[in-house]
């Protein structure tokens, strides 16, 4: 079932290198509750309706990388934490930078 | 009563389901389709009625055609079509709301022509090898046997044009409808490349 509600763009200002945090929806057997997932912005990509994002964060000395729809009606928020300023659209060298040369300047 | 209506592809797009997940869907426009006559069992030997849609100008219309119109008091339709089993008099206009979300529908087109095409691409044949002195790369290989029976079988898998022919694909779900806008969101491919005709029929009637 497709409504009127799931073709609305959602109108959100962000770009790689910001730090955004992005509440969820998950469902959990019959419980529906909201996981925030906050990191760095490292691409979009895609346009229209399709269009995804990829976010990078550190999960206890682990890297984790997860892509979102970006219109998907699972995400509850998206919230910026921090704008980054970067030079590239897609940060993908990030991945290879360990400790503090794995950071983004902020923004002024 | 069949229920059955012509749109054009629009294009193809991505929608969010309630659940969140992301599915492929064909935008189908539908415009009011008129009808401008009707066919009986009776009279014609067939039950249908003939549907006018399509904006066209006056001056593209041929006379017998501008007449019908006229008799029926209504603007001249690009394409004039008949939809079997389907009833209404004349007058009425079909809209994209004879179909509800949900229902299972057969799209018929004619599909994009792809050419005179070898038997690799239009049958799925397998290619030859490409080295080894091999010159049989994308040849078709044996077409039968030999002296018994002396002829090659009918409907044996050649080189020849492929596509821009009939192409129904079938049960696909209608997944949003727009009287607004005179959209039809089928999930799926259609055949048909965009602004092409298709006939959109209610599948299992």
């Amino acid at each position: 079932m497709i409504t009127s509600e799931n073709l609305q763009q959602k109108d959100v200002t962000f770009r790689p290198g910001d730090t955004v945090r992005v509440h969820y929806r998950v469902i959990e057997g019959n419980r529906e509750r909201t996981q925030i997932f906050e990191g760095l912005c490292i691409a979009r990509k895609g346009s229209g309706i399709g269009e995804t994002f990829v976010v990078r964060k550190n999960s206890f000395g682990v890297a984790v990388e997860r892509i979102f729809p970006l219109h998907s009606p699972k995400i509850a928020n998206l919230e910026v934490a921090s704008r980054g300023a970067v030079r590239r659209a897609k940060l993908y060298y990030i991945r290879d930078k360990i400790g503090r040369k794995a950071r983004v300047k902020k923004a002024k | 009563m069949a229920t059955a209506i012509f749109g054009r592809k629009k294009h193809m797009t991505q929608a969010f389901q309630d659940d969140g997940t992301l599915v492929s869907v064909t935008v189908i426009e539908v415009e009011p389709n008129f009808i401008t006559a009707v066919r009986t069992a009776d009279e014609n030997g067939y039950d249908a009625v003939q549907v006018g849609f399509g904006t066209v100008p006056s001056r593209k219309v041929n006379k017998s055609h501008a007449g019908a119109f006229e008799k029926h008091e209504t603007p001249p339709r690009k394409h004039l079509r008949e939809l079997r089993g389907v009833t209404g008099e004349v007058g009425e206009s079909l809209a994209a709301d004879v179909f509800e979300v949900g229902d299972k529908v057969h799209v018929t087109a004619t599909s994009k022509g792809k050419g005179f095409q070898g038997t690799i691409k239009r049958h799925g044949f397998a290619r030859g090898p490409v080295s080894h002195g091999s010159h049989n790369v994308r040849a078709p290989g044996s077409v039968g046997a030999s002296a018994d029976p002396a002829r090659v079988f009918k409907g044996q898998k050649m080189p020849g044009q492929m596509g821009n022919k009939n192409a129904t694909v079938k049960n696909l779900r209608v997944a949003h409808v727009d009287p607004e806008k005179n959209e039809l969101w089928v999930r799926g491919g259609v055949p048909g490349g965009k602004n092409a005709v298709v006939r959109i029929r209610k599948a299992g009637e």
